[in-house]
């Protein structure tokens, strides 16, 4: 479980994130949506502590995460893996050693469980014959998944994603989708993914918070966002012509 | 000027970071040994081609200048070994590195701050300015002392090469001067300060690329910074150890 309590985020004058507060359940996705600005990003990271919120509070089960030191917080970050915006692979390394560059850190494994491990990983996302590539030789997708694959090395109890499936085709996006949310449900993991696309949404959606211009104005799950009054989040949910036919069309 | 303060605290800041036991000693000493070969090794082929041909150059000019036949000729052995150990050889070296290295150091770093790999690193928990950067000041620090032996060498070298091409003295003239008041402690001097300068280049540089920030064009930006911050701070610290170490 994953909970945050009045979360607030300053860079200077300006206020990125107001307020937030939500709950978020093990062994289902949760998806932060909002238009492009609106402080996903930033949530996200906060939520890991890659930025100093300003003020509230954010707990990983029942440990509160937001108050220990960066030593203290390793404990639990061992439990967490995050696939970033732009992958973020090591550039230095192959697709191999990128997935056991956290076994390297942090498990007493021999070289033969690190190797098994890996394989397993890679192979849990679709990839094959790929340990000696260099990131910079792999599509977009493929940088996606190893980015993944990274991620759940070390088995973790927490899964962010930000933004898994931009850049991608719509039927590699839904792979994606479909994989991180398998992922989930296997290991009983609390995910949450941040997106803009609304397939993705009707596609894994447990449970959906929409933040505008930094605010979570709208929580709800997949079922109930087509036909919520909330303005703003029918402007994003309808955001094309075509929806918007089929919205009136729909009454 | 504050701006300048506020610098200074945050690279004393990311000192402190860097400086403390790393994750895993295996892991490290992996490190360190790509970064001898990054930082120190692939630097062999420029520096001797520049000391070589200084060696040369400062021979030549000094033969040239010392016209009076009141002076032996072994004074030009002298003089050449005398500038090329006490600032050819460090204080020069040391700026050719800062162009060299200190930009490698800084963009590549730069580029993995930019690129979120090193927020992938610390989210993971692992000291990501322990990881990247102190193997590199290690391996510089440690090893390019012997960078400024072999640049000192070469760079005799180079003089005995244009005396032999040209017979401007004779090479037993050169050789005497070069042996007229030896002074052990010049080299350890020396061996000093390129230890200092290249802490200097790789911290300074390091610091740039770890709080890069917008895109490419400030990784360029400070890969620029770089260069200019640890050349002004090498020659600042050349004054303060000369001061120092040869009053
Ligand atoms: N390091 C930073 N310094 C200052 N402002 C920042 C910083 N990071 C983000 N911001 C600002 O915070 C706001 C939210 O950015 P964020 O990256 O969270 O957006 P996002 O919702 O993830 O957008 P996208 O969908 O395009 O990724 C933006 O207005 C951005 O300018
Ligand atoms: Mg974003």
């Amino acid at each position: 479980m994953i909970q945050v309590k009045l979360l607030n985020k300053f860079f200077g004058e300006k206020q990125v994130l107001n307020d937030i507060s939500f709950k978020y359940k093990p062994g289902e996705c949760s998806l932060i949506i909002g238009a492009s600005g609106s402080g996903k990003t930033v949530l996200l990271k906060s939520i890991v502590g890659l930025h100093e919120p300003d003020s509230g509070e954010i707990w990983y089960d029942k440990i509160q995460f937001n108050t220990l030191s960066f030593n203290e917080k390793k404990d639990i970050r061992k439990e967490i893996g995050m696939l970033f915006q732009g992958s973020a692979l090591f550039d230095f390394a192959t697709v191999e050693e990128n997935v056991r560059f956290p076994m390297d850190f942090f498990t007493e494994w021999s070289e033969e469980e690190k190797i098994d491990r890996v394989n397993f990983c890679l192979k849990r996302v679709n990839l094959k014959n790929v340990n000696s590539l260099f990131p910079n030789e792999l599509s977009g997708g493929m940088q996606k998944r190893v980015g993944i694959a990274r991620a759940i090395a070390l088995n973790p109890k927490y899964l962010f994603c930000d933004e898994p499936n931009s850049g991608l085709d719509p039927q590699t996006s839904i792979l994606i989708d479909q994989l991180i949310s398998e992922i989930t449900k296997e290991y009983n993991m609390t995910t949450i993914i941040n997106t803009h696309d609304m397939n993705s949404v009707m596609e894994i959606g447990d449970s959906v918070g929409f933040i505008h211009l930094g605010k979570l104005i709208w929580q709800g799950d997949k079922e109930n966002i087509l036909t919520s009054d909330c303005e703003e989040l029918n402007d994003f949910v309808f955001a094309s012509r075509m929806a918007k036919k089929v919205k009136e069309m729909m009454g | 000027m504050k701006k300048s303060l506020e610098q200074l605290g945050q690279y004393y800041y990311l000192m402190k970071v860097v400086f403390t036991k790393p994750d895993k000693w295996k892991i490290f000493r992996k490190q360190f040994f790509t970064d001898i070969e990054k930082l120190v090794l692939n630097s062999i082929p420029i520096i001797a081609v520049i000391s070589i041909f200084i060696g040369a150059v400062i021979v030549i000019q000094t033969a040239y200048n010392i016209e009076n036949p009141l002076i032996p000729k072994m004074y030009v052995g002298y003089m050449a070994r005398e500038s090329l150990v006490l600032e050819f050889c460090s204080t020069m070296v040391a700026l050719i590195l800062a162009g060299k290295v200190g930009s490698n150091i800084s963009s590549e770093i730069g580029s993995m701050r930019i690129s979120e790999q090193i927020d992938a690193m610390e989210m993971m928990g692992i000291n990501s300015a322990n990881y990247l950067i102190l193997p590199k000041i290690a391996a510089a620090t440690i090893f390019n002392p012997l960078l400024m032996l072999m640049s000192f060498m070469l760079g005799l070298l180079g003089g005995a090469m244009i005396i032999s091409f040209t017979g401007i003295i004779t090479l037993s003239q050169y050789s005497e001067g070069l042996q007229y008041a030896f002074r052990f402690y010049y080299i350890v001097y020396s061996m000093i300060k390129m230890s200092v300068f290249s802490f200097i280049i790789t911290s300074i540089s390091s610091y740039y690329g770890y709080y890069a920030s917008g895109g490419s064009l400030g990784v360029g930006r400070s890969s620029t910074k770089a260069i200019v911050t640890s050349s002004v701070a090498i020659l600042l610290a050349n004054l303060i150890i000369t001061q120092l170490m040869l009053n």
